[in-house]
C-alpha cells in the first residue's frame, strides 16, 4: 500500500488503536486488580490505576497457599505442574513426530503410505472426541494424578509429523547420498544432518506446542483430583468456585498474570527462530 | 589406486530396461568420461558404480573387489554431485572432515588432510565459512575438497560443472583435469557436454538409449565414429549426412554427383562429412546452394542445401570468406574424411 490519503490513514490507525485497546485492556485490568488489596477489589467502582499491593499479592499467591481457607496447593507448585506438562507434551510430540516423519520419508517398508495416512487421520480424533476411552486407558494404567497421565495421551501429533515430513521432503536427495558415501548410517544422518537442518522448524513447533500444552484445560481437569497435581489454568477456575464469600480478585488476577507469563517468555525468547521456521523454505 | 571393471551390467526399473549390457575395463589412473544426451542412462551408470543404485544384473569390480553388494561408504570412492550437496549447517572444514570423522580418524590426521586439500584447491581462507557464504565456483572446490580428503580409489563426478557460468566452467574444467593428473586417481565423469567430454577424458564412453555406442579415445571417436549417433554427437558443428548409393567403388548422390568410395560396399548407405573437412573446390562433386552465412572470425560457416537435393549441408571455411546467399559453391573432401554408415544398422562401414 503506497496510498497517501489522510482519511484512509486515519481510519486504518483508528482500527489499529481499537484493536490494541481490545486486546490490552483486559490485561491491564488484570494487572491493576493484582496490585490492590482484597478490600479495595470488593468496592465499586473498580480501580483503573495500579495500587501498592503487587509484591504482597505476589508473595501470598506464590507461597501462601493461594486462597485463605481452602485446600488448594500453592501456586508455585501449580506453575511447576503446568511447566512439566507443557514441556513433556511439546518435547514428546516433537521427538515422536521427528522419528515418524524420518521413517516415512527415508525408509522403504511395506504399507509405508498406509502408515502415513493412518497417522494423518488421527487429526480427526483430538482428545475431546476420544475422551472416554482415553480416560479408561489412563485409569487402568494407573496414571491418574501423574505427569505421565497428563502428557502421554496428548503426545501423538499428526500435524507435527506432517510438517516434518514436508520439511524432510525439501532436503535434496543428494544430501542423503552424500552422507551415505561419507559413511553415515541412518541414525547418524538423522542426528548430524536432519536435526540441524530442521532446527528452525523444531523451534517454531516448540512454541506452538508449548502454548498448546500450557493451555490444556479439559484433560487435566478430568484426570487430576489430587490438589498437588493441579495445573495453573485449572486452578484459576477452582479459585473462583472455592471462595466461600466473594472471590478474592487480587489473588485470582495475580494467578492469571503468572499463568500468562511462561508462554510469553517462550514466544519472546524464540521469536526469531519461530519466524524463520514458518517462513524459511531455503535449505 | 585401482581400475574399474564393468561386466555385462544392466539396470531395469520394473519392466523398463534403462541400461543394456554395459561392458568396460577402466585402467588404474584413467580419466573416463561418460557422455550422452539426457535420459541416456549415464547418471544411472555412475550411481551404480557409486552404489547409490542397485545392480539388476552383471558385476562391478573396483580393483580386484566385486562391489555389487557393498554400501557406498565401503567402496572406497568419493563423489562430486551436480548441486554439490554440501551440508549447509557445517563450515567448509567440517564439510570436508565429516567423512573422516565418521571413519574415526585421529583429529590431527583429519586436520592435516583438510589443510592439505584446502591448499591444493586454494580454499584455505574459507575454511570457517558456511557453504551459503561461498560463490558457485568456491562451493564446487569445497565439493572436490571433500572428495580429495577421503583419499579414495575412485573419483566419481556427476555433471559437476553444469551449475556454473560458461567462463568458470572452462576454468574449472582445466583445474579438474590438472588435479586428476596430479593425484592420479581413477576418475569417472558424467556430462552431456561433448566439448567437456573431449577435453577431459582419456577415453570417452558414448551412451545412447542405454547402449554403449562407442568407447574410445577422443581422437578415435572424432576420426572413426562407430555409428551415426557418435558421428553426429561428437564435433561441432555437427557432421553432415547424405544418402548415397554405393556401387563399383563410387558413391552416387541423389542429384547424380559422383564421389570416390573409400570402402568396398554396394547398396544404399549414409555418407557423413564433417564441415571442417569440406574444402572449396570449384570442380568438387558436392555443390552447395548457399542459404545463410555465419561469420565466426576464425572460420566462416556456410549453410545451404546440395544442389537439386533436399539434404542440408554445412561447410566450414577457414578465416573470413565473403559468400553471398544464393551463390553455388563446389566442395570436395579427402577420402579419409568420408565416413560411410549402414542405413539400417546405423553402424560404420569399414573397408
Amino acid at each position: 500500500m503506497v496510498e497517501r490519503r489522510p482519511f484512509v490513514a486515519f481510519l486504518t490507525h483508528l482500527v489499529l488503536v481499537l484493536g490494541v485497546i481490545a486486546i490490552a485492556l483486559p490485561i491491564w485490568i488484570t494487572f491493576v486488580a493484582a496490585s490492590h488489596n482484597e478490600v479495595r477489589m470488593a468496592q465499586v467502582p473498580l480501580p483503573l490505576w495500579p495500587g501498592d499491593q503487587l509484591w504482597v499479592n505476589l508473595k501470598t499467591t506464590l507461597f501462601g497457599g493461594g486462597l485463605s481457607g481452602t485446600e488448594i496447593a500453592p501456586v508455585w507448585l501449580m506453575l511447576l505442574n503446568s511447566l512439566a506438562m507443557a514441556m513433556m507434551i511439546s518435547v514428546g510430540k516433537i521427538s515422536i513426530s521427528l522419528l515418524s516423519a524420518f521413517a516415512i520419508v527415508y525408509f522403504k517398508f511395506p504399507f509405508r503410505m498406509a502408515c502415513f495416512w493412518l497417522i494423518f487421520i488421527t487429526l480427526m480424533l483430538p482428545v475431546e472426541v476420544r475422551i472416554l476411552p482415553t480416560f479408561e486407558v489412563v485409569a487402568r494404567l494407573g496414571m491418574l494424578n501423574s505427569y505421565w497421565g497428563l502428557s502421554i495421551p496428548l503426545i501423538a501429533s499428526a500435524t507435527a509429523t506432517f510438517m516434518f515430513r514436508q520439511v524432510f521432503l525439501t532436503i535434496p536427495d543428494e544430501m542423503l547420498e552424500s552422507a551415505r558415501i561419507d559413511g553415515a548410517g541412518p541414525m547418524r544422518f538423522f542426528w548430524d544432518i536432519l536435526l540441524p537442518l530442521s532446527r528452525t522448524n523444531i523451534a517454531a513447533l516448540f512454541v506452538i506446542l508449548f502454548i498448546y500444552g500450557w493451555n490444556q484445560y479439559l484433560w487435566p481437569l478430568l484426570i487430576t483430583t489430587d490438589p498437588s497435581m493441579t495445573t495453573i489454568v485449572i486452578s484459576i477456575k477452582q479459585m473462583l468456585e472455592a471462595a466461600e464469600q466473594s472471590p478474592q480478585w487480587n489473588i485470582i488476577m495475580m494467578t492469571a498474570l503468572l499463568a500468562m507469563l511462561p508462554p510469553i517468555l517462550v514466544v519472546i525468547s524464540m521469536q526469531k527462530l519461530f519466524v524463520q521456521g514458518l517462513t524459511e523454505t531455503d535449505k | 589406486m585401482a581400475g574399474i571393471n564393468l561386466v555385462d551390467l544392466t539396470k531395469s526399473y520394473g519392466d523398463t530396461r534403462v541400461l543394456h549390457h554395459i561392458e568396460g575395463a577402466i585402467d588404474d589412473g584413467e580419466f573416463i568420461v561418460i557422455v550422452g544426451p539426457s535420459g541416456c542412462g549415464k547418471s544411472t551408470l555412475l550411481r551404480m558404480i557409486a552404489g547409490l543404485e542397485t545392480v539388476t544384473s552383471g558385476e562391478v569390480f573396483i580393483g580386484e573387489r566385486k562391489v555389487n553388494d557393498l554400501e557406498p561408504a565401503h567402496r572406497d570412492i568419493a563423489m562430486v554431485f551436480q548441486n554439490y550437496a554440501l551440508y549447509p549447517h557445517m563450515s567448509v572444514a567440517q564439510n570436508m572432515a565429516y567423512g573422516l570423522k565418521i571413519r574415526k580418524l585421529p583429529k590431527p590426521e583429519i586436520d592435516r588432510r583438510v589443510r592439505e586439500a584446502a591448499d591444493i584447491l586454494e580454499i584455505g581462507e574459507y575454511l570457517d565459512r558456511k557453504p551459503r557464504q561461498l560463490s558457485g565456483g568456491q562451493r564446487q572446490r569445497v565439493a572436490m575438497g571433500r572428495a580429495i580428503v577421503r583419499d579414495p580409489q575412485v573419483f566419481l563426478f556427476d555433471e559437476p560443472l553444469s551449475n556454473l557460468d560458461a567462463k568458470l566452467r572452462v576454468q574449472m574444467r582445466l583445474e579438474i583435469r590438472k588435479l586428476q593428473q596430479r593425484l592420479g586417481v581413477t576418475s569417472i565423469y558424467v556430462t552431456h557436454d561433448q566439448v567437456e567430454a573431449m577435453t577431459l577424458g582419456d577415453r570417452l564412453m558414448v551412451l545412447n538409449g542405454g547402449y554403449v555406442e562407442q568407447f574410445g579415445t577422443p581422437v578415435e571417436l572424432y576420426q572413426r565414429p562407430a555409428s551415426v549417433f557418435v558421428a553426429g554427437f561428437i564435433g561441432s558443428p555437427a557432421m553432415n549426412f547424405m544418402t548415397v548409393t554405393a556401387a563399383n567403388g563410387t558413391l552416387t548422390l541423389a542429384n547424380g554427383a559422383i564421389i570416390a568410395c573409400p570402402v568396398s560396399y554396394s547398396g544404399e548407405a549414409l555418407l557423413g562429412v564433417r564441415p571442417e573437412n569440406l574444402t572449396a573446390d570449384a570442380d568438387g562433386p558436392m555443390r552447395l546452394v548457399v542459404e545463410m552465412v555465419e561469420q565466426l572470425g576464425a572460420n566462416t560457416l556456410v549453410h545451404g542445401r546440395l544442389e537439386g537435393m533436399d539434404s542440408e549441408l554445412v561447410a566450414s571455411l577457414p578465416g573470413i570468406a565473403n559468400v553471398d546467399p544464393g551463390a553455388v559453391l563446389g566442395f570436395s573432401a579427402p577420402g579419409d574424411a568420408l565416413h560411410l554408415f549402414d542405413t539400417q544398422m546405423q553402424k560404420r562401414l569399414e573397408p
